[in-house]
C-alpha cells in the first residue's frame, strides 16, 4: 500500500516538472515565432501601399525617404531621384474631405474610382492608400515596389517609431543600447556598495547588527517595483535635476540610481553568503600568520569568494536588465541613441510594457514588440548562464 | 523540532488546499447562479476605464439583472477582443482605424459606434513659464522639434522639453492627427507612460509642455490658451470653451459594439445617454454629449 502511494506521488512529481518544461518551452517557442514574423511584414504598414502618377520616374524609395516626405522634411522629388517639383504626399483618408458629395463612406466601390482621378491629375502625388481600395487598371498609377523588413533596417536602426505612418521604423539599436548603459552603470554604482555591506556583515558586524540588518536588507526585495518607480520620480528626479542643474531630470542616471537601489539586496545577500562561506581554518590561518583583520578580508576572505562575489554581480545585473516599471516612470524613455549619462533614455522592459495594452494584435509592431523580447530573452540567458559558470567554478583555487 | 515545523507546513499546505478548493467551489456556484443573470464585457481604453467603471456601478444598482466587468488594457486591445468576440462592448479613446474596421468586416462582423462622451486635451506648462498662449503652429513647431527654446516664442531662454504620452495610446495618435497634422513627433521626444506622471514631471521641469485630458489639470501645472486660427483668438480650455465648440482640441469617447450584440448591450447605452448617465460624464470631468 505504502508502495503504491509513494509511486503515485514520485509520478505526480514527474509530471509536475515535466509540465512546466514544457511549459517553458512552449513559451520560448512563442516568443520567437511571433518576433521572427517581423522580417516577413513589409516596411509600409499592413494592407496598405504607395502610389505615385506613372509618369513620375521614380520606382522605389527607402524607408527614410517616405517618412521624411510624409513629415514635409522632403519636398521636392529632386531629393530623392525624380524630377525637380514640390511632393504633394496624400493620405487615404483626405478622399473623405475632397468628395463628401459622394458619400464614399457608403458607395465603397467609388473609392478606387475617385482614387485613380486624383492620381492621374497630379503628377507630383505620392498616396498612401489601402490595397483593398487601390485604383486598378489604371495607366496613370504606379505602385511604388516595397520591400520586407530586413535584419539589418531592425538591429541597425537608429530610430525607434513604431507607429509613424506610412512607415513605421523598428530601429532597436537605441533601446539596446539604453538597457544596456542604464543596466552597467546601475552595477556600477550598486557593486561597491553591496561590497561594502556584504563585507561589514560578514566579517566585522556583531551577531546582533547582523541578525537586524540582514532581513532588513532583504526586505528592500520585496518592495513592488512601482513604488520604487515612484520614489524615483517624485523624489530623486528632482533630486538630480537641481543637483546637476539639467534641464530635465528624467536621465539614465536617475534610471541607474533606481535600479542600484533595487540590485542591492540581491548583491548583499549573495555576495555575503560566499564571503562566509570561507572557511574558518583560513581565516584562522591568516590571523595567526599575523596579518590584520583588514589584510586577512582583502587577502583571503575576497579572493577566495571571489566566484561568489562576481555571481552577485551578473545577478543584479539581470535583475537590472529585467526592470520594467521603476525605469519606465524615471528615464523619460526617449527612444535616442544615447549619447550622455545625463539624457532620457528608453530600454527594452518598458518599451514592451508601454506599448504592448495598445498595439493592434498581428501588426508589424506587435511583432516587432516580441521580439525585443526575444533580445531581452537572449541577453537575460546569457547573463544566467555566465552566472551559473562562475559560481560552479573553483572553491578552491588559488588557495 | 525540525519535525514540528514540517508538520506545521504540512498542516499549513493542506489548510491552503481546503481553501482553494473552497474558493473554486464557491466561483462555480455562482457562475451557476449567473445564466439567469445578463452579462456585459466592456473592455479598452485606459482612458475611459474611470467613466465605464462609474457608469457600470451606477447602472448595476439601478438594474440588478445586469452584471457588467469592465477592463482596460488600450484601446487596440478593446477592438481587438471586439474581433474575437471576448467583449460586448469596446471602448476606445481614438475612432475604429480602417483597417479594424475592415477586418471586422472580413470576419463577418458590423461595428456600432456610440459617441458617449467628450475629451478636450489641455496643453500644460510648468507655472512658472511666462508663454501662456500657443498657436496649433507653434505647437506643431514645438512638438516636431523645429522649435527648441522657449525664446522663440516670447519667453525665457529655456531649452523646450515636450513629454508626450506613449506611442500606442489613443491620446498620443488623436494629437498628432489634430496638432501635428499627421506628422511625426520629434524623434527622441520624452514619453511617460501615465498622464499622472506627465502631470508629476511638468510640475518639476521648468521647460517642460505637454497634453493631458482636461480633467487632470491641477494647479501644480500652468494650462495655456491655444489658438487654431493663426493667431486671431485664443481660447482657454474649460468644460464651457469645449461644450461651445470654441475650443479646439476636442476628441470623442467611443464606445464599439457589434450589431449581432445590439440588444446584450443595448440597456447600458442608453443608460448612458440617459441623463444619470450624462450627470456621470460632467462630474469625471467629461463633456457631455448633448
Amino acid at each position: 500500500m505504502k508502495r503504491i502511494v509513494e509511486r503515485i506521488i514520485e509520478s505526480l512529481f514527474t509530471v509536475s516538472g515535466a509540465i512546466s518544461s514544457i511549459v517553458i518551452v512552449l513559451i520560448i517557442v512563442f516568443l520567437f515565432k511571433e518576433g521572427f514574423g517581423l522580417f516577413s511584414s513589409p516596411t509600409v504598414e499592413k494592407g496598405y501601399s504607395l502610389y505615385i502618377n506613372s509618369r513620375n520616374q521614380v520606382s522605389e524609395l527607402n524607408t527614410f525617404d517616405i517618412t521624411h516626405i510624409f513629415d514635409e522634411k522632403i519636398t521636392n522629388w529632386s531629393e530623392c531621384g525624380g524630377a525637380d517639383m514640390l511632393i504633394k504626399p496624400f493620405r487615404f483618408d483626405e478622399i473623405f474631405e475632397l468628395f463628401p458629395e459622394d458619400d464614399l463612406e457608403h458607395n465603397r466601390e467609388l473609392i478606387p474610382i475617385r482614387l485613380s482621378e486624383i492620381i492621374a491629375a497630379n503628377p507630383n502625388i505620392i498616396a498612401f492608400l489601402p490595397q483593398r481600395f487601390a485604383p486598378q487598371n489604371s495607366e496613370e498609377v504606379k505602385e511604388l515596389s516595397i520591400r520586407n523588413i530586413s535584419i539589418s533596417d531592425f538591429f541597425g536602426g537608429k530610430e525607434w517609431m513604431p507607429t509613424s505612418k506610412p512607415t513605421p521604423l523598428f530601429g532597436v539599436l537605441p533601446l539596446i543600447l539604453g538597457t544596456l548603459l542604464v543596466s552597467i552603470l546601475a552595477i556600477l554604482i550598486a557593486l561597491p556598495l553591496g561590497l561594502g555591506v556584504a563585507i561589514y556583515l560578514s566579517e566585522l558586524a556583531s551577531e546582533r547588527m547582523r541578525k537586524f540588518m540582514k532581513p532588513t536588507i532583504e526586505l528592500l526585495a520585496g518592495i513592488p517595483s512601482v513604488v520604487y518607480g515612484f520614489f524615483g520620480l517624485v523624489i530623486l528626479v528632482p533630486i538630480v535635476q537641481k543637483g546637476l542643474n539639467l534641464s530635465v531630470g528624467e536621465t539614465a542616471f536617475t534610471g541607474s540610481l533606481i535600479l542600484a537601489i533595487m540590485a542591492l539586496p540581491t548583491i548583499i545577500t549573495v555576495a555575503e553568503d560566499a564571503m562566509r562561506n570561507t572557511p574558518r581554518t583560513m581565516r584562522e590561518a591568516s590571523l595567526a600568520l599575523g596579518a590584520t583583520n583588514w589584510q586577512t578580508i582583502y587577502r583571503v576572505i575576497i579572493p577566495y569568494s571571489a566566484s561568489g562575489i562576481s555571481a552577485a554581480a551578473v545577478l543584479g545585473i539581470g535583475r537590472a536588465i529585467g526592470e520594467t516599471m521603476a525605469v519606465l516612470m524615471v528615464t523619460g524613455n526617449a527612444a535616442v541613441m544615447p549619447t550622455s549619462l545625463f539624457q532620457s533614455v528608453r530600454t527594452i522592459p518598458a518599451t514592451i510594457a508601454a506599448e504592448l495594452g495598445e498595439t493592434p494584435a498581428g501588426s508589424s509592431h506587435y511583432q516587432a514588440l516580441f521580439l525585443l523580447g526575444c533580445i531581452l530573452f537572449i541577453i537575460t540567458m546569457i547573463i544566467s548562464i555566465t552566472a551559473e559558470v562562475i559560481s560552479k567554478k573553483q572553491h578552491n583555487k588559488g588557495l | 523540532m525540525k519535525r514540528t515545523t514540517e508538520l506545521r507546513k504540512t498542516v499549513a499546505a493542506k489548510l491552503q488546499q481546503c481553501v482553494v478548493i473552497a474558493i473554486v467551489l464557491i466561483t462555480l456556484g455562482a457562475c451557476g447562479e449567473k445564466s439567469e443573470k445578463s452579462t456585459i464585457r466592456i473592455k479598452g481604453s485606459d482612458t475611459m476605464l474611470p467613466l465605464s467603471q462609474k457608469a457600470a456601478e451606477k447602472f448595476m444598482t439601478v438594474d440588478s439583472s445586469i452584471t457588467i466587468t469592465v477592463t482596460g488594457g488600450g484601446s487596440g486591445v478593446g477592438i481587438a477582443a471586439l474581433l474575437e468576440g471576448t467583449t460586448d462592448l469596446a471602448q476606445s479613446s481614438r475612432k475604429i482605424k480602417f483597417d479594424e474596421e475592415q477586418k471586422l468586416e472580413d470576419a463577418g462582423k458590423h461595428a456600432v459606434e456610440a459617441i458617449v462622451a467628450y475629451d478636450a486635451l489641455a496643453i500644460v506648462t510648468h507655472p512658472s513659464n511666462i508663454v501662456n498662449r500657443l498657436t496649433r503652429e507653434q505647437l506643431e513647431g514645438i512638438f516636431t522639434g523645429t522649435i527648441t527654446n522657449w525664446k522663440e516664442l516670447g519667453g525665457d531662454d529655456l531649452v523646450i522639453v515636450p513629454y508626450a504620452r506613449e506611442t500606442s495610446s489613443g491620446t498620443y495618435e488623436f494629437f498628432k492627427e489634430s496638432v501635428l497634422a499627421n506628422k511625426n513627433y520629434v524623434n527622441g521626444i520624452m514619453s511617460m507612460p501615465a498622464t499622472g506622471a506627465i502631470i508629476q514631471s511638468v510640475s518639476q521641469t521648468k521647460g517642460a509642455i505637454a497634453y493631458v485630458g482636461l480633467a487632470y489639470v491641477a494647479p501644480s501645472v500652468q494650462a495655456v490658451e491655444v489658438s487654431y486660427d493663426s493667431g486671431a483668438t485664443f481660447v482657454a480650455p474649460s468644460v464651457e470653451n469645449a461644450k461651445n465648440q470654441s475650443y479646439p482640441i476636442v476628441r470623442p469617447l467611443f464606445y464599439y459594439y457589434e450589431q449581432g450584440a445590439a440588444e446584450t448591450v443595448k440597456p447600458f447605452i442608453d443608460y448612458m445617454f440617459s441623463e444619470a448617465g450624462q450627470k456621470l460624464v460632467a462630474e469625471l470631468g467629461y463633456i457631455t454629449v448633448k
